[in-house]
């Protein structure tokens, strides 16, 4: 963190969806974007820079869309940076916006995620076969499935606890307009006769395809306290962090990262957390398969080793538990798998400001959010307060 | 959508909704000295790791550098043809550009005197009956269809032999992990080796490292 305060001022997201037939890429984002300018109450003509985000370019097909994108945010002849770190994009991009306030650079900058996964074939892209080798991968699912049954054999957890992270999930989704699933019939037995894909992760406890975007406005101290003044509660980002680790090292815990633990660590400090179980009011972490909201409960430092999943069947995680987790509906409701980063970071702000509609958590003071990526290898973390760090 | 006001101009446009680009990439790969030399390995039907060092990490298939020491590997060792699992999944995802049929079972398996799993598909026993800590071996293809190719080995089946219960699983240490906070604390950078400084790593847990 740089030395000059930095707030969430404003905070937009489209309604994610599988198809959204209705806009182009360009359009998706001027969605997102502009909702979270009205959110700030700004103009685009008052945003100094932009930083946006998204997945691999092999997704789309399109290479560089930062390029092409620049005229409909605004942005041609300001400054403009693209960020990439896989599934943790948006999350990476929300603190690479934030440090060009916290290093004194700028006052207003605007930060957008997306992805289109409508026009884009994200399981084949992540399964590209690798010459020499076998062809064996099978997407995202396929690559975590082993790491799962890993976390269920060491913390020695029962089979239920995927279901019923997917069971509050998708309830939680159900309270969030803009989410992608609205599955209102969803009860335990339909996720668990559900078709296993990778087993030991079953088809409802996977997140879906999704086209979206997020975008968030962050300010300076002084327009900060000008929303502040104006009865416009900020989410004043406490601390930020990031890590990341080699992917294939002999020395390397895929289930629980030591990179995720450091980022965590970090952060925590900076934001004066001693204790996160405590101190932290409600999380939204990147969960894109159920099982893993345990395992990041661990990683994060939430709960002890083999320990995570007991948070999850005592209902501590629940929206009206003692530390809700996915308010949201999380990536589990919705993947647009640039964005799904931004929407967790955006979600704890939203937190903090009071705004999260529905699925609000009373008198939120801190909030993490967390994203990952890669094969578990990339991690972005920020706490957003009510009060100034 | 309705917040966009578009200039009279082009008000009789047809708008954009979606934009498809068909991407192709055809390339020429070259393996690199790694590879080809495990790939060599593999057409006299050996699979050899490699290491930095005599005390370091044996990979395979190694990628030229050991990750933890930031250093080359340029010291070769033959490892066993069998192994461990140490997880697995199974697949029953049909997909596009997919070659395999469904269900299959992908597993990382520890050859013996590796010290990182490779991925590699088990045959030849019910998917419902794989396990962590089966023991497995390699079944080549026949000799006249080998080739520089990790498919040479079609796929990994159980030896018979009793399971390895304490099977290293990477990362895991004293059933925690290197991610884990233990007692409420935070692991610190010092849990792995810092390649530049040769400090940290996991001895004084039991691993080798």
């Amino acid at each position: 963190m740089g030395k000059e305060r930095v707030a969430v001022v404003g905070i937009g997201q489209t309604k994610h969806e599988a198809t959204r037939g209705d806009v182009s890429v360009a359009g998706l984002l001027r969605e997102a974007a502009g909702r979270a300018l009205a959110d700030a109450e700004m103009t685009w003509s008052e945003i100094d820079a932009v930083v946006i985000g998204k997945a691999p370019d092999f997704f789309e097909g399109v290479m560089m869309p930062e390029l092409f994108l620049a005229d409909a945010l605004g942005c041609t002849g300001k400054p403009m940076f693209r960020v990439h770190t896989a599934g943790s994009v948006g999350g990476s991009t929300a603190i690479v916006a934030s440090q060009l306030i916290s290093a004194g650079i700028h006052e207003k900058v605007l930060t957008v995620a997306f992805e289109k996964q409508s026009e884009s074939e994200a399981m084949w892209a992540l399964s590209l076969p690798i010459p020499f080798t076998p062809p064996l991968h099978a997407g995202a699912g396929g690559y975590f499935a082993p790491h799962v049954r890993s976390y269920i054999r060491r913390a020695k957890a029962p089979d239920h606890i995927g279901m019923l992270v997917a069971l509050k999930d998708r309830q939680n989704g159900l309270k969030n307009p803009y989410a992608h699933l609205h599955e209102h019939d969803i009860t335990f037995d339909s996720i668990k006769d559900s078709m296993m894909l990778w087993d030991p992760i079953r088809y409802a406890e996977t997140c879906p395809s999704s086209d979206g975007a997020c975008a968030l406005v962050l300010g300076s101290e002084k327009v900060a306290d000008e929303a502040a003044a104006q009865g416009r509660q900020p989410a004043w980002i406490q601390g930020t962090a990031m890590r990341s680790e080699p992917t294939l090292s002999a020395e390397r815990d895929t289930v629980l990262p030591l990179g995720g633990a450091l980022c965590a660590a970090d952060v925590y400090k900076q934001a004066g957390i001693t204790n996160p179980r405590k101190d932290v009011d409600a999380v939204e972490m990147y969960v894109p398969f159920s099982w893993f909201e345990p395992m990041w409960l661990e990683n994060l430092g939430f709960a002890e080793p083999g320990e995570g999943w007991k948070m999850t069947e005592d209902g501590v995680t629940a929206l009206d538990g003692d530390l809700p987790v996915n308010m949201s509906g999380g990536v589990l409701c919705t993947n647009p798998i640039g964005a799904s980063g931004m929407l967790r970071f955006g979600e704890a702000a939203m937190q903090v400001r009071g705004t999260a509609g529905d699925h609000q958590v009373d008198s939120v003071r801190k909030a993490v959010g967390h994203a990952y990526g890669g094969g578990s290898q990339f991690f972005a973390m920020w706490v957003v307060g009510k009060d100034k760090p | 959508m309705p917040e966009i006001q578009l200039p009279a101009s082009l008000a009789d446009v047809e708008p954009v909704r979606s934009v498809r680009t068909p991407a192709q990439l055809d390339y020429t790969f070259t393996a690199g000295d790694a590879t080809t030399r495990f790939l060599k390995g593999i057409t006299q039907k050996k699979i050899i790791g490699q290491q930095a060092n005599p005390d370091s990490r044996v990979y395979v298939p190694a990628r030229g550098a050991d990750p933890e020491l930031g250093a080359a590997t340029p010291i070769e060792v033959e490892v066993a043809q069998v192994g461990t699992v140490t997880s697995f999944c199974v697949v029953n995802l049909q997909f596009y550009g997919s070659g395999m049929e469904i269900p299959y079972t992908s597993a990382l398996i520890m050859l013996d005197g590796a010290d990182l799993s490779i991925m590699h598909l088990i045959q030849e026993i019910p998917a419902d009956q794989v396990r962590i800590g089966m023991r497995v071996e390699a079944v080549w293809r026949d000799d006249a269809d080998i080739e520089p190719t990790l498919e040479s080995i079609k796929w990994f089946r159980p030896t018979g032999e009793p399971d390895d219960v304490n099977v290293r699983i990477p990362g895991e240490i004293r059933g925690t992990g290197l991610g884990s906070w233990v007692g409420g604390v935070a692991p610190t950078e010092l849990t792995v080796r810092n390649p530049r400084t040769g400090e940290g790593g996991t001895a004084e847990f039991g691993g080798e490292g």
